[in-house]
């Protein structure tokens, strides 16, 4: 048999239909839903008289309009959110698929839900109409966002049309040296890679440095695949993932936890596979990063100084010059010495009790900067409450952060959580777009551990100062 | 799916890099559970100011480009969010084909979704038709999906690629899940074996 790498054997595993031209129908084993890029599509099985053929294998969690402040059992006030929330209610009763209501402590944020409550796991082709889906690549499952009306096709047929992508490999080698965590691995690579680079690809992240991330961090490095254009991002299981998912309620058990296994570990990338494109970064060239422009790839070390617009190339040198306005900065400031107003902490990139951990260490006996707005958004109800037992909740608190309920919030600001004009965010999302956090707000992606340093100064901070 | 096969049109110039969806219809008209009436809003955040008054020098709010059919782009479109949104918003404008160097993945899947047209070209070819698409609405570019050509206003022609059974799919508006149900024979078959080899699934 010719070697193969982990994408391809889960590819091979679901193909359920093969046409002459390569084109496959790609068996889908979890569909996570999400309010917002599903209405339509709940419409389009309506009007055509359709059904969800795997009602079993769908579960959806309202998480992008969702309030996250605690007077939310009241109901939502914004009316159009509250018809898209409805709208999930209704067809998830209506289609009989699993359901977290807004109401239930399990809610939250679809891609940190499911990992949770074990819906995901090896070997599996996983899909939701968002991007972030890639998240669940770090189980080693083949993972990735689609559209409405691909949504559609899957409630429908429960495959997907695709055609099979390029194998790329990123491979981090060595140790991180302190104070540099999963989001500076991720960022740093869109960074080098830019957010075209992983077009075409599927890319699986090897190496000691990501062997040695927890589960929640290597869902933030697959989480942001999707920021560096590939389709998706995967991680081999290991005994990391499968301590993580055993006992989780919808992991298998007893004879069926054992065959699991013992298909899972087979699922890493052969010795010999090919590649179609090889990238290594060693682990000690990665430094706490933050972005300055507008594009995930905008991304330099806190060390380092706000580039200039001549420093590059083609389209590029407008691109710069446009995201350096927006963003009110100059040419050759330090990055250390911008000021901020906001800090967020939260998303499916950083919302995770791993995070929350790391935010916590860094802001412990110590207060947020006079002035400043500051908010943890746990990414799920559970989340929410481990990180209460913890007694994390009560460091955040007692720094001056706002602890909310849980959601997508200020990522994509779809909720009343957005930043006004002008204002600037430290944020563990994992979009510095324009307007992205609210209309002309500004916002630097980093990690939980920077966001916190940068809450205490008030300004981007390298964490290693505070350690 | 509204068919597509040939398209001669006026083509409306951006050559911004990495635009991206929340840029081509921002997160305010997600909220939305239709398909439609999302034209309007198209690059809301560029096009209108705080007030709602069109942005003059923003391109399609220039008289040249009101009626634009096609739009050529900078590196990169549509990248971020899989919000389907951004094609609905495209085609509701009446924009039927965009042209760049390259598209991010889930927005190049959307276009041909909703019978749009993402022609991936070199970027000397590209900056052709850009320079093309300066000229305004006296620069008229042709597409023909059949022959896989697009033809400058100088009667330049420039070859594409495009997926045959996508192809096929556009030329013909054929609804994917019709197509897909037609072989549930296999995924019948599929799911029986799964069950099998992966119970626990």
């Amino acid at each position: 048999m010719s070697p193969k790498t982990l994408y391809d054997k889960i590819w091979d595993a679901h193909v359920a239909h093969e046409a002459e031209d390569g084109t496959c129908l790609l068996y889908i084993d979890r569909h996570l839903v999400h309010e917002v890029t599903s209405p339509q599509a709940f419409e389009g099985l309506r009007m055509s008289g359709r059904t969800v053929r795997a009602p079993d294998k769908t579960i959806a969690v309202p998480d992008h309009n969702v309030p996250t402040t605690a007077d939310r059992v009241n109901g939502i006030t914004n009316e159009e959110s509250r018809i898209q929330v409805d709208a999930l209610d209704t067809n998830a009763k209506e289609f009989g698929i699993h359901y977290y209501p807004v109401s239930d402590v399990r809610q939250g944020i679809v891609h940190i839900v499911g990992p949770e409550q074990g819906w995901t796991l090896p070997g599996m082709t996983v899909v939701c109409g968002d991007s972030h889906t890639a998240t669940h690549g770090a189980f080693g499952s083949l993972a990735h966002g689609i559209g409405t009306s691909e949504v559609e096709h899957v409630l429908a047929t429960q495959t997907l049309i695709q055609k099979k992508s390029k194998n790329m490999k990123v491979e981090i080698t060595g140790k991180l040296k302190p104070g540099v965590t999963a989001k500076d691995i991720t960022l740093s690579v869109i960074g080098r890679t830019g957010t075209a680079g992983g077009t075409g690809y599927v890319i699986e992240y090897c190496g000691e440095a990501i062997r040695d991330l927890s589960m929640e961090g290597r869902m933030t490095v697959c989480n942001m695949a999707i920021e560096g254009g590939a389709r998706a991002g995967l991680i081999a299981p290991d005994e990391t993932t499968f301590e993580y998912i055993k006992g989780r309620p919808h992991a298998p058990k007893g004879a069926q936890w054992e065959a699991a296994m013992d298909w899972w570990k087979t699922l890493y990338s052969d010795d010999d596979a090919h590649w179609d494109l090889v990238i290594t970064i060693p682990a000690e060239e990665i430094e706490p990063v933050v972005t300055w422009g507008t594009s995930p790839e905008d991304v330099l070390p806190i060390s380092a100084t706000v580039p200039a617009p001549d420093s590059f190339k083609g389209g590029k040198v407008d691109a710069v010059r446009r995201a350096i306005e927006y963003m009110g900065l100059t040419p050759g400031q330090k990055l250390s010495d911008i000021e901020i107003d906001t800090v967020f902490i939260g998303s499916c990139t950083n919302g995770r009790i791993e995070d929350l951990r790391a935010a916590a260490a860094v802001l412990k006996g110590k207060k947020i900067k006079d002035g400043l707005r500051a908010m943890v958004v746990p990414g799920s109800g559970l989340v929410r409450a481990q990180a209460e037992e913890e007694g994390l909740a009560d460091i955040f608190q007692e720094a001056g952060f706002e602890w909310r309920m849980a959601g997508c919030s200020m990522c994509l600001a779809m909720n009343p959580d957005q930043l006004s004009e002008g204002e600037r965010c430290a944020s563990t999302s994992n979009r510095n777009f324009e307007g992205r956090q609210g209309y002309k707000g500004r916002t630097h992606l980093v990690s939980p551990a920077m966001a916190a340093a940068a809450a205490v100064t008030g300004k981007l901070t390298d964490v290693r100062e505070m350690m | 799916m509204e068919k597509f096969e040939k398209l001669t049109g006026v083509a409306a110039p951006m050559p911004l890099v990495n635009i991206d969806t929340d840029m081509i219809i921002p997160k305010v008209f997600l909220k939305t559970i239709k398909r439609s009436g999302l034209g309007v809003n198209l690059f809301d955040e560029m096009r209108y100011d705080r007030q709602g008054n069109e942005i003059p020098d923003f391109v399609l709010n220039k008289p040249q480009y009101r009626e634009a059919e096609i739009l050529v782009a900078g590196d990169n479109f549509g990248c971020g969010s899989s919000r389907e949104h951004a094609p609905w918003a495209i085609k509701d404008f009446g924009i039927r084909c965009v042209i760049s160097t390259s598209f991010a993945d889930i927005f190049y899947n959307n276009c041909f979704k909703n019978g749009i047209l993402p022609i991936v070209l070199p970027e000397e070819q590209r900056d052709i038709l850009m320079k093309d698409a300066e000229k305004g609405s006296n620069a008229r570019i042709e597409v023909d999906l059949e022959s896989q050509t697009v033809t400058s206003s100088d009667g330049e022609v420039f070859h594409f690629e495009v997926d045959p059974f996508r192809k096929h799919c556009l030329l013909e508006g054929l609804d994917d899940i019709g197509l897909t149900l037609e072989k549930s024979a296999s995924i019948d078959a599929f799911e029986a074996q799964a069950a099998q080899s992966r119970p626990w699934v």
